[in-house]
């Protein structure tokens, strides 16, 4: 086998791993779908009523129902952050990646493993998030296309975000600090147009919003899925993942290589 | 560079130092091929250090070190194809079953499915892990997690196997399996570097010994010739009241008395002929003796008797264990 082959074949094996390890660990499984099922549900029948009036339509918790579930998409993500950064920081303090550190195994293999466990526990949370959705009434005028493109770019943002989960796993002294600062990233989701329209926020609050990652990436998510058009707001977004996923992949190699045995003798 | 590195593991003037604190101070070591050497020292001495080294975990400051032909330091992938490590905290997924954790081995060795299986299947049955193969680990014991861990180690057999204190915190009997388990494997011809914190573990296993005190190698040799650094033991007259134990203090002016226990300490190369003469001696002077018992020097007092010595460090503030070595 050539070294790509390994590579693959090895992070496969990790893949595996990592789901194996999702299943003995539900916890965080259910976490990362249920917590954007209750904020759905408290934003819909709690807030929407009086939101959904905001937006200026007939049916005003209706309305909001079909405005918010893209929102909801991205608070699944950060949610998957989250799980990310504390499984790595977890595994990271067990004596089996020192294990694997005096194997000869691709090492990228141990980050690769976690992040395309994630990601297909992130869109597997995410269809769970759109069959409750369209329970409650979710609305859609997008067809097969928009869909995928949809499905695509949440991927792409998720697949970034994922890298820099790892990153901050590894970059976390402890499991606790894993589980805290990824919380950055539900603040900032809070702080986008997930959930209310920017234009309404006060001005520098709505400069910050059209300036973040999330912003870009909720317009781009429910202009395909309303049919709302995207605009420019679709190549920002896949801007942001590109250079996220970029910047976390190489924070996170190094971060892995450079790691020194916290025992010191 | 130059130097011819053999097929074992040879470690020449390997430094290493955690922020101001020198853990390893021109530390050699030679492990031949096929056998066992062991790193005996106190908690702290650099052990678990050296084998990070050795097994590319972590790098040395200066020195170099070869695994079988291969430089630790130019050549990590060469080394990590050959070695095997079992670490003093157990190297092993707690989230999975048993097999789940060796099919884990199996596949990152590239075994392919059916070898790898059958692979697994021998290793459950030669460890005695069968019947808790499917159990989570958090159903196992502490030896049935040691023996899983080195069972790991060996999916593929690794020509150079470090075990770093492999029998810390092990019941008598889980640790006499893990022997049983070592010995097997030096009989295979495998190399070994084993590091441990027990005399006897040292002596029952190892063909030679290393002793690392605060860093440096202070005594490498055989079991018998590092025991035969300590001259001769000695004998101990146990009596039934003062009296004779003061008579026999009389006639034996340079032994050491203990009135507390009615003890005469007497240098004695452990001889039958010396215990005789000594007995034949007491007899003639009509002093009863109760009983009489022989200490023969072990591992043990050799060990204190080097590591104990306070010119062996550089940290002369530290406690030293002389204190405690001999009443």
């Amino acid at each position: 086998m050539t070294t790509l082959a390994y590579t693959l074949s090895d992070s496969r094996v990790m893949l595996r791993r990592n789901l194996k390890h999702q299943l003995r660990y539900p916890s965080m499984t259910l976490m990362l779908v249920g917590m954007p099922i209750v904020l759905l549900l408290l934003f819909v029948y709690v807030f929407g009523g009086q939101l959904g009036a905001g937006l200026g339509a007939h049916e005003g918790r209706r309305a909001y129902l079909d405005f918010v579930v893209p929102g909801l998409f991205l608070v699944t993500v950060a949610a998957a952050v989250q799980g990310t950064s504390i499984m790595v920081a977890m595994d990271m303090t067990g004596g089996i990646i020192d294990r694997f550190r005096t194997m000869a195994i691709a090492r990228v293999s141990v980050l690769t493993g976690h992040v395309l466990g994630s990601l297909i526990q992130t869109l597997a949370a995410l269809a769970v998030l759109v069959g409750v959705a369209f329970g409650l009434g979710f609305r859609t005028a997008a067809g097969p296309v928009a869909w995928l493109a949809a499905i695509g770019m949440l991927a792409l943002f998720a697949f970034a975000l994922i890298w820099l989960a790892v990153a901050l796993g590894l970059a976390a002294k402890s499991v606790e600090t894993a589980s805290n600062t990824p919380m950055v990233l539900f603040l900032l989701v809070f702080l986008s147009s997930a959930f209310v329209r920017a234009r309404s926020m006060p001005e520098g609050l709505r400069q910050f919003a059209g300036y973040q990652p999330f912003s870009p990436m909720v317009d781009t998510t429910r202009g395909l899925l309303t049919g709302g058009g995207v605009g420019n707001q679709a190549v920002v977004a896949v801007a942001w993942s590109i250079g996220i996923a970029v910047v976390s992949y190489v924070w996170a190699t190094r971060l892995y290589n450079g790691r020194r045995a916290a025992d010191p003798s | 560079m130059t130097e011819r590195n053999g097929d074992g593991i040879v470690a020449r003037d390997v430094c290493r130092s955690f922020g101001d604190h020198l853990v390893l101070d021109h530390v050699d070591l030679d492990v031949a091929e096929g056998s066992i050497v062991a790193l005996v020292g106190p908690n702290g001495a650099g052990k678990t250090t050296m084998v990070r080294i050795l097994s590319t975990l972590i790098p040395a400051d200066s020195g170099s070190a070869w695994i079988a032909g291969c430089d630790v330091a130019t050549d990590p992938d060469g080394v990590r194809a050959v070695i095997g490590v079992t670490g003093q905290f157990s190297a092993v997924d707690n989230l999975l079953t048993g097999r789940e954790n060796l099919q884990l081995m199996a596949d990152l060795r590239h075994l392919g499915r059916d070898a790898g299986r059958r692979r697994v299947d021998e290793l459950l049955a030669h460890f005695e892990l069968t019947d808790a193969a499917d159990r989570p680990l958090s159903l196992y014991s502490g030896g049935m997690r040691r023996r899983l861990d080195l069972a790991m180690t060996l999916v593929t057999p690794p020509r150079v196997i470090f075990l770093d204190e492999p029998t810390t915190g092990l019941d008598p009997r889980s640790r006499r399996t893990m022997w049983a388990i070592i010995r097997e494997l030096a009989a295979d011809g495998v190399t070994i570097l084993l590091t441990t914190q027990y005399l006897d573990e040292a002596d029952q296993l190892a063909d030679r010994i290393a002793v690392l005190d605060r860093g440096r190698i202070v005594a490498e040799g055989t079991p018998a010739e590092l025991k035969a650094r300590i001259p001769g033991g000695h004998l101990r007259l146990h009596f039934a009241g003062p009296d004779q134990l003061h008579a026999a203090a009389g006639l034996l002016p340079t032994a050491a008395s203990d009135p507390d226990q009615l003890v005469l300490q007497v240098a004695a190369d452990g001889t039958a002929d010396s215990l005789r003469e000594l007995l034949d001696e007491m007899h003639r002077a009509r002093i009863g003796v109760e009983r009489v018992s022989i200490h023969t020097p072990d591992l043990d007092d050799v060990f204190l008797a080097i590591t104990g010595s306070p010119t062996t460090g550089p940290f002369d503030g530290e406690p030293t264990l002389q204190g405690v070595a001999r009443p």
